[in-house]
């Protein structure tokens, strides 16, 4: 560990085994960061992080104004969405979101009045007179969300209390086309790095670590200079690789060390944040700036003007492409997202979120639909080019077999979707579709057991509290039937006289009036 | 508008299995050049008849299993099958022999085992040991190389033999195979078995002319042809280099430790690794990617297994030469070895699992 630590230290660059060398085609990287026009209305889905959504605090006919919160995070896990312009709430309801399910979820729609007036707005200048706990509230507050594209929350991240050697500030931005971070990067490196000591505060860390990958020339110059008067953030240029930005692949990058599986960052001393997100919580301390908008890139040959935008969350991804010239072939793609990991859109009114950092319209020249899905060969190709040192193709025969079990013992979940193996794939095996497919399977299978398993204890609760009922029923039965009993006798022993004697007479008084009936209704029949 | 919805990554395979196949066909052109130059041009004869067979068969057989017949054979992976068999065999071999080792291989190998990517054993290698062992008069008959034979064999007589077993000129395979002197010659790890079982010494036999060189006239070329080829196949990353270097260890250790021990009893390292199938073996059969080990550790351990097994059988085995039955013994043992050579995985270290 303490040699390692000096390897760290000294900038050693370490390994990771697999990846793959997709063209680049980083071209929207070419002009400056361009704004947008405020679109004809904003769909902000309550959603847009990993986490449940927050509750409502607007309804319909409301006027807001920017940066005002829509909704309130109050439990662990919630994280607010603000209004990205001032205009008023014209409806709240399902709408399609970002989602490779192409499903609805809850959205509140705004129509922006044009002004674009702040609301009130709270900033931590001097944030190093404030306590951890006002600052992290602030940055839950402010909706910031992990922005290189997983969407946890950061001050949760943050709050994870445990000593930690390294801040790794994440600027690889490894998948092809985007351009977002490097972009933000070169306009935006001082504030960036303010972020960054902003984020060492809160977490009590040491040192900081930013990576770029080699392929960012610009970038790294930017920075370099920017760094020159800050001792404890250093900058590591990292080879260009697929997935090198990968959270678990830089790390090993950087530091050598493996997150365990199952395990976080955290648990082997390190942390790692977004540039866009350390830029982010810059804007919400020091300028008082809540998460509206982040860097987008627009780009494919679909595009007249491939680049990266300001866009404001809630934004539909039409009128993106629309300010970027897009002109659609028939047959058109759009995929939000890299080509490797994301998605494609079923429609355009689908808006950007926290976590879309690209937006894709490709012709069909430059990615041309897959061939049809052909039999595996067992080439392993896959298997040299898996980060995670997995053997995809037996993953995918188990999928196909599904057998879950299997699965695990292959080790199916440690499996980050990047996609490398399909990439590589000569039979064309969507192989990633079939790992995701098998992991909700399998959480299905988990979900539902978990339900049995509390229906089955509920049930077992009842016939137990029913068999306990019973019993104390008899129970109470039986004590009644013995006190009355010992009633009796004892009523027997002080008046001297057998209770039986009073059932007696009574039998006998019965008997008489039976006798007596008897005989009159014969005398009747008789006249 | 409709958009087009795919699941990702949104790219096309940088290489197909097509064109995979395509290259291991390329790769064996030095192999197939230096098989005519060897042994005449029967190999070409024997090249088309397998290749005609294997797209019949494989379009046979995907229409009986109701599969899109174009698919199957745009792979090429029947192409390669035969002609994989095809250098393997005897090149004056009747044409009946090339044809039922095909079907067997196509059909019975792949085909009745779930197609392409599903088949246990390797089809080529699998047909060749039912030829071997259904006619093994046939499939031992190899001819002469042609600088030590008194016959030069032109194609019509290479076509002649083939489809009816005499030349125009009335000689069959058996009097082809008279050296010089007269005297019927095999292969020389043939006539190496041959002579140790009769108590020769291995410098005694390696006497005869058919022993010029490391590893006798003719198959020294013939593999160092086909390990230009591998190579290729390296440096074009259709192949990675485990499993020839595996076999190539499993054969030449056991080979040195036996020279060492035993001189005048064993076969020697260069003629293990430079005559018989062992080229051929190492880069393009035992590399077959469906039948071998899945993980790169457990190729390496699959190639070391066969070449300790072709060692064995040249050494102790009935047959002069051992890659095909070794292939195949080897390509049981794939499950239990893909079992134990699992990489550790991402975040596995120092634990158990």
């Amino acid at each position: 560990m303490q040699r390692s630590k000096e390897l760290i230290e000294q900038g050693h660059i370490w390994t990771f085994p697999g990846g793959i060398h997709p063209p680049e085609r980083k071209y929207a990287a070419a002009e400056p960061i361009r704004e947008l026009p405020l679109p004809e209305r904003f769909i902000l889905p309550l959603r847009q992080h990993i986490g449940e959504p927050a509750d409502i605090l607007v309804k319909p006919g409301d006027t807001v104004l920017k940066g005002q919160a829509l909704t309130n995070s109050k439990q662990h896990g919630q994280l607010p969405v603000h209004a990205p312009s001032s205009g008023v709430v014209s409806s709240i309801g399902p709408a399609r979101v970002a989602h490779p399910s192409g499903l609805a979820d809850t959205c509140i729609i705004i129509e922006p009045d044009g002004n674009d007036r702040w609301g009130e707005r709270q900033a931590y200048a001097d944030y190093r007179n404030h306590d951890h706990a006002t600052l992290l509230n602030h940055i839950q507050q402010s909706g910031i969300a992990g922005l290189g594209g997983a969407g946890f929350p950061t001050a949760q991240k943050l709050a994870l209390q445990k000593p930690l050697d390294y801040l790794i500030l994440n600027g690889v931005e490894c998948e092809p086309y985007i351009c977002a971070d490097d972009r933000l990067m070169r306009e935006y490196a001082a504030e960036i790095i303010s972020g960054a000591e902003i984020l060492m505060y809160l977490a009590d860390i040491p040192k900081t670590l930013v990576a770029v990958e080699d392929n960012k020339p610009e970038a790294i110059k930017v920075l370099t200079e920017a760094l020159q008067d800050h001792a404890s953030i250093t900058l590591r240029v990292v080879p260009t690789r697929y997935p090198s930005g990968g959270e678990k692949q830089l790390i090993q990058l950087l530091t050598g060390r493996e997150v365990p599986s199952r395990g976080l960052p955290i648990d082997i001393g390190l942390v790692m944040q977004n540039v866009a997100t350390a830029f982010a919580v810059k804007r919400a301390i020091i300028d008082g700036e809540p998460l509206l908008q982040r860097v987008v890139t627009a780009t494919g040959e679909a595009l007249q003007q491939p680049g990266n935008y300001w866009v404001r969350l809630g934004t539909p991804v039409a009128h993106v492409l629309n300010q970027a010239g897009f002109q659609a072939e028939p047959q058109q793609r759009v995929i939000m997202g890299g080509p490797m990991m994301g998605f494609a859109l079923p429609d355009l009114t689908v808006p950007v979120v926290k976590i879309t950092n690209c937006i894709l319209a490709p012709s069909s020249r430059e990615l041309p639909d897959a061939e049809p899905e052909m039999p595996c060969i067992r080439c392993g190709a896959c298997a040299d080019a898996c980060p995670a040192s997995l053997l995809p193709q037996q993953l995918y025969w188990h999928a196909k077999a599904k057998e879950f079990d299997e699965l695990e013992q292959q080790n199916l979940f440690d499996c980050i979707e990047c996609g490398a193996c399909a990439y590589v794939c000569p039979s064309a095996i969507p192989l990633v579709h079939y790992y995701r497919k098998a992991k909700a399977e399998i959480r299905n299978i988990a979900r539902e057991k978990a339900q049995a398993e509390v229906a089955r204890e509920r049930f077992e609760a009842r016939q137990q509290r029913l068999e306990r009922e019973q019993e104390e029923r008899l129970e109470r039965h039986r004590k009644a039937a013995e006190a009355r009993k010992k009633s009796q006798a004892e009523a027997a022993k002080t008046t001297g006289k057998d209770p039986q004697d009073a059932v007696k007479a009574a039998l006998a008084r019965a008997k008489a009036r039976r006798a007596k009936q008897q005989a009159q209704s014969s005398s009747d029949d008789d006249s | 508008m409709t958009f087009r919805i795919a699941p990702a990554p949104h790219t096309k395979p940088a290489r197909t299995t097509g064109q995979v196949m395509r290259l291991v066909c390329y790769a064996l052109i030095p192999g197939a050049l230096a098989h005519y130059v060897i042994f005449g041009p029967g190999i070409i004869i024997q090249l088309l008849l397998a290749i005609i067979t294997a797209v019949a068969t494989e379009f046979l057989f995907t229409q009986a299993r109701r599969r899109t017949s174009h698919n199957a054979l745009a792979d090429y992976s029947a192409v390669v099958t035969a002609v994989l068999l095809a250098l393997s065999i005897p090149s004056l071999a009747p044409w009946w022999i090339i044809v039922i080792g095909t079907v067997f291989s196509i059909g019975i190998v792949k085909h009745l085992y779930g197609g392409i990517g599903q088949n246990i054993f390797n089809p080529a290698m699998a047909g060749y040991v039912v030829l071997l062992v259904s006619f093994p008069l046939q499939m031992t008959s190899w001819p002469l190389p042609t600088e030590l034979s008194n016959f030069s064999v032109s194609f019509y007589d290479a076509a002649q033999l083939i489809f009816s077993g005499y030349t125009a000129d009335g000689y069959n395979v058996q009097q082809l195979k008279a050296g010089v002197d007269g005297i019927s010659m095999a292969t020389p790890l043939d006539t190496l078995k041959t002579g140790l079982s009769q108590q020769l010494t291995t410098p005694e036999i390696t006497n005869n002319p058919i022993f010029s060189g490391i590893a006798g006239v003719g198959w020294q070329l013939l593999n160092a042809a086909f390990l230009l080829g591998g190579l290729a196949l390296i440096a074009t990353r259709v192949i990675s280099w485990h499993i020839p270097v595996g076999l190539m260890l499993g054969l030449a250790v056991p080979a040195l430790i036996g020279s060492a021990i035993a001189p005048d009893q064993s076969i020697g390292l260069f003629m293990h690794l430079f005559s018989g199938a062992t080229m051929l073996g190492a880069f393009f059969i035992a590399t077959d990617p469906v039948s071998a080990a899945t993980s790169n550790r457990g190729r390496l351990y699959f190639g070391l297994l066969i070449g300790f097994l072709v060692y064995v059988i040249r050494t102790w085995g009935g047959y002069p030469d051992g890659v095909a039955f070794a292939v195949l013994l080897a390509n049981m043992c794939v499950p239990i070895i893909d079992k134990y050579s699992q990489p550790t995985v991402y975040g596995h270290k120092g634990s158990s699992s």
